[in-house]
Formats: structure tokens, C-alpha cells, sequence
């Protein structure tokens, strides 16, 4: 049923042109979108222009094309502030991605303030970009590693969290969305309790952005990482949101270029925010990429993505829950993106192979989460992931596929 | 085409795992690891003046990489160590080259499809790197990464 904020998908298809072709003689039905997404022209055409029109090196400006690289650059930190609603240009570092700016947290403000004994609390259903970072540095200062449980439908034992933390939590890191599950977490309830311990939080929102409009000032975060091409941006781009005083207290990371102010071989003085954790040359074209992807996804509205994504994760769920002989991983009351699901008799490796011959592009594996594999006691899952361009046709091929994959192993 | 991948004896094997056991009196065994899929395949066998008198595994995996594990126990009993790592050179050939098919390969020619699943080739070979891995006395898990 069309209502206010109902996408024309249809029109919205065309703006990505590498939807429309066919794969081992059958349309494309790409559902693979947790793994990356498709980038629509806009961003092309973007990064296009950057490398025939405007290419130069950024904040050196004495010639028009730095002028323009420069401005264009610094334009789309604008425009990711606004996306997220941050307070300030200051706090929106670029990196390399979701894990790049986990990495530099847990080495900057991670070395700073834990010690042996202290402790770092993540959930049972992180991606390991999202607990091995922490790992590392658990195992450099001696400190301990607590983990969240989760319970059979994938979310967060919320109680047990709260009885984890304690006067050695130093930081607590959850992801937004699951990558591997769908599960939407309570990061403003997280935040909000861990805060009643003056505990920073860092959110892995790699799965959220692409899915919803994401708020930091209104979920009240210390830190919100996510990555550019999942959101239908470039590869190789990716930003950590960071409250400017934490920022400010934080050690640099990598040093270089760009990051100080001056230099000398007896002392250099560090650049300003956010200067001082971005050392070397940029990805600039990426981060122009971004901000186009920021531009065209403003002009959709996120409302009407996570509008349309829910009906169709409704209509999948269903679908997919009538098939016999298939169960689920991840029934979150709270869910976003992800059809993860096993099927009787068949590996998931399997099914993706044959999906695959469908034209359907699916994941197959353990998704880097392998200790969520481990609770439900399963060496992986397919998984079906959501984007806006995807339509209640993609879901009839899907479930028309595992139909296919059921005959084949007869089952 | 899908099924020349999944062919029957495959999926026979798939679904009726041959020689899937523990071997108590082992005198090698290896245990092999594709961190890719989080396949598993431990390879136990029983040699004696280089024959291989006894060969069987477990583990947890896909069709593929079950049947290749599945066919391997059945085709290497009674050969010698020479002959199963020639037999696994030849199995090698026919899953990733365009080369006519080997001979002498008999039942394991029903791998033929993969190779036109370049992504599959790893799980073919899962159980035959272990294999390989328990003849030559290395005792680490084995990965095909």
C-alpha cells in the first residue's frame, strides 16, 4: 500500500546501472548488500569528475585545482556531519572504514586510559572488527575482555550488561545493527547506563547507516564508526564520529603529513581537530564519493528507506518462515536488513552456489562472526541483506531459488 | 549447470558419509581447516610399509567438501603413499586446469564439475590437503588459506 513515504524503487533502480544485467543467464537479484553495496551513478560520476576536472592534493592550496579539491573535500565532512547530526565538522575523522576507525579508537583512546585490570565489554555478536581490535589491546595492557551474552532470537541479555559493568569498564563497544542477525541494538539504552558508570561507548554502525537515520547527539554516543561503500558509497572510505572533547584528550595515531602543525627534530606540535588523526594524503576521491552518496540519500530520506527495507524484511521473513526445513538465525523483535537462515540437509555453501546459478547473490559463511556461528551452534549461515533498490520480486527469486536448492539436494 | 556440480554420487556421499569415523589404531592423522567457510576435516589413517591399510574422517563441511572427503577414504585404501600423492596431483589437475580430463582418476571424476566453480575448487581439496598433511608427519591443523 503506497503512503507518504513510499519509494518509487523502480526509478530508483535506474540510478544504479549495474542492477540491471544478468548473471549465468538470469537477472541480477543482488542480496548481498551487508557485504557491500551498489554504488548508484551520482557516486560515479562523482569520482569521475573528481579525477578528470579537479585532482590535486588537499589543504595546500595556492593553485584553482587544490582550491577546488579542498573545498570539495572538506564540503562532504559538512555534509557527514549533517547525516549524522554531529555537533561539528571537528568530530567527523575520515579513515578507511568501519575497522580502521575502531583500530584507531582502541590505539589512541583505548592506550590511553586502559590499564591491567581494567576492562573492555562488547556483545556476543560483534563482528570480529569488533572484537579483535579490542583483543590486541586487551592483551598489550593486561586488561580483560567481558562480553554481553545474547539469547536465541539474537539480542543482547540487557540484565547481564548491566551487571557487567563496573568501576574497572573502561569502554564498552556494540554494533548498532548485527551484521550477521539483523538485530537492531539498544545503543541509546546501552549508552545511557553505561554512561551512569562514566563509560565511553563506541558504536559500530557499519549496518546501520545504510538502513536508518542515525543520530548521534540523540543517541547520546561517544564514538560511531561506519563505512562508505556499504552505504553505497566507495570502497576504501569510512568515518569514526567522535565527541570533540574526547577527540581533544586522545593521543594522534598514525603521524605524517597533514596532522601537525609544525616540525622540528627536537618537538612538532599536532594539527587541530580533525587534522590530527588523519596523517598523509586522503582518500580524497572517496571522500567526495561520500559526500555525493550523502546528497543522493538526502534527497531519498532514510525515513522512507527504513520504511520500505521493513516491509520488505516483513514480507521475507514470512516468505522465507513457510518454507519447510528452514529455521532462521536472528528472530530479533528488533531487526534490520538480514534474512540469515540454515536449511535442513544443505550447507550454507551449498545453497549459495546454487542461489548463485539463480542469478541471486547471497553470502554464505560465518559472516566474520564466528562466535555467533558458535551460540547457535552452526558453522554458518546463508544470508540475504537489504537495500532500498531491492523489491518483493527480489524476495519471490530468493525464495524461488532455495525451492531450487531443496530439489537439488532433494530435501 | 548446477547439477553437474552436485552429480549423484555426490550427494550420495553427501548425505552417506563413507569410512565417517574415528580410527582408533591411526598411526597418522591431520586435521585440515578452510577459515574461509569454517569447513573442518580431520583425516585419520593407518599405514604399513607404505600401503595405506586404513583411511577414514570426520568433520563438518559441505557437499562438496564432504563427498571429496568421502570418495578420497574409498579410492586411497589399499594404495601406497607414492600412488596417493600421485592420484592427488591428478585430482588437483581436474578440478583447476582446462586440460582433458586425467585418467585412471575412476569414481573421483564425478569432481569434474567444479571446475567451473572456482570458488568451490577449495573445498574439493580440503580432506587431500590433510590427507596430504597426516602422510608427511605434520601435526598442525592445515589450512587452504
Amino acid at each position: 500500500m503506497p503512503s507518504a513515504t513510499s519509494l518509487d524503487v523502480t526509478a530508483l533502480r535506474k540510478d544504479f546501472p549495474i542492477l540491471a544485467q544478468q548473471v549465468h543467464g538470469k537477472p541480477l537479484i543482488y542480496l548481498d548488500n551487508a557485504a557491500t553495496s551498489q554504488k548508484p551513478k551520482c557516486v560515479i560520476d562523482a569520482l569521475t569528475h573528481f579525477y578528470l576536472m579537479d585532482n590535486a592534493n588537499i589543504h595546500r592550496g595556492v593553485h584553482q585545482l587544490s582550491e577546488r579539491s579542498t573545498q570539495a573535500y572538506e564540503a562532504a565532512r559538512g555534509k557527514v556531519q549533517r547525516f549524522l547530526n554531529a555537533a561539528n565538522t571537528r568530530e567527523i575523522i575520515f579513515v578507511r572504514g568501519a575497522t580502521e576507525g575502531i583500530n584507531l579508537v582502541a590505539q589512541t583512546c583505548g592506550r590511553k586510559y586502559v590499564g591491567a585490570g581494567d576492562e573492555i565489554v562488547i556483545s556476543a555478536m560483534e563482528h570480529h572488527s569488533n572484537i579483535v581490535p579490542w583483543q590486541m589491546l586487551c592483551e598489550e595492557k593486561g586488561a580483560v575482555l567481558r562480553v554481553i551474552p545474547i539469547n536465541d532470537r539474537g539480542e543482547v541479555e540487557f540484565d547481564q550488561f548491566e551487571k557487567l559493568l563496573n568501576h574497572r569498564t573502561r569502554l564498552v563497544a556494540v554494533s548498532h545493527v548485527s551484521n550477521a542477525l539483523g538485530t537492531i541494538n539498544p545503543v541509546r539504552e546501552i549508552v545511557k547506563t553505561a554512561h551512569g558508570w562514566n563509560v565511553p561507548v563506541l558504536i559500530d554502525g557499519a549496518q546501520a547507516v545504510p538502513h536508518m537515520k542515525v543520530d548521534v547527539r540523540s543517541l547520546d554516543c561517544d564514538f560511531y564508526v561506519f563505512s562508505g561503500h556499504k552505504v553505497f558509497g566507495p570502497t576504501g572510505i569510512g568515518v569514526l564520529y567522535g565527541r570533540e572533547q574526547l577527540l581533544e584528550d586522545m593521543p594522534p595515531w598514525q603521524g605524517g603529513g597533514d596532522m601537525i602543525r609544525s616540525v622540528t627534530f627536537e618537538k612538532t606540535t599536532y594539527n587541530d581537530l580533525p587534522y590530527k588523526f588523519e596523517a598523509g594524503t586522503p582518500d580524497i576521491a572517496g571522500v567526495i564519493g561520500l559526500g555525493a552518496v550523502i546528497d543522493y540519500l538526502d534527497q531519498i530520506g532514510m525515513d522512507a528507506v527504513a520504511a520500505h527495507e521493513h516491509d520488505l524484511l516483513e514480507y521475507g521473513t514470512r516468505a522465507l518462515e513457510s518454507i519447510s526445513g528452514l529455521r532462521l538465525i536472528g528472530t530479533a523483535r528488533e531487526k534490520a536488513g538480514v534474512l540469515s537462515f540454515v536449511i535442513d540437509g544443505v550447507h550454507p555453501h551449498d545453497a549459495g552456489t546454487i542461489l548463485d546459478r539463480e542469478g541471486v547473490a547471497v553470502r554464505a559463511g560465518h559472516h566474520c562472526a564466528q562466535p555467533v556461528m558458535d551460540h547457535f551452534g552452526i558453522s554458518g549461515t546463508t544470508r540475504a541483506s537489504l537495500a532500498f533498490y531491492n523489491t518483493m520480486e527480489d524476495i519471490d527469486a530468493l525464495v524461488a531459488g532455495i525451492q531450487k536448492v531443496k530439489e537439488v539436494f532433494a530435501v | 549447470m548446477i547439477n553437474d556440480l552436485y552429480q549423484e554420487t555426490i550427494l550420495d556421499h553427501n548425505k552417506r558419509p563413507r569410512n565417517f569415523q574415528l580410527l582408533e589404531d591411526a598411526n597418522r592423522k591431520a586435521e585440515g581447516y578452510n577459515p574461509l567457510c569454517g569447513d573442518r576435516c580431520k583425516v585419520f589413517l593407518k599405514e604399513h610399509d607404505g600401503v595405506i591399510d586404513k583411511l577414514t574422517f570426520q568433520g563438518a563441511g559441505c557437499a562438496i567438501s564432504t563427498a571429496s572427503a568421502s570418495l578420497m577414504t574409498e579410492v586411497l585404501k589399499g594404495k601406497t603413499v607414492g600412488e596417493a600423492e600421485t592420484l592427488l596431483a591428478k585430482f588437483h589437475d581436474l578440478l583447476t586446469t582446462d586440460q582433458p580430463l586425467p585418467k585412471d582418476l575412476g569414481k573421483l571424476v564425478v569432481f569434474s564439475g567444479v571446475r567451473e566453480f572456482p570458488a568451490r575448487v577449495k573445498c574439493a581439496t580440503l580432506a587431500w590437503h590433510t590427507l596430504r598433511a597426516a602422510l608427511r608427519g605434520a601435526g598442525e591443523v592445515v589450512s587452504t588459506e
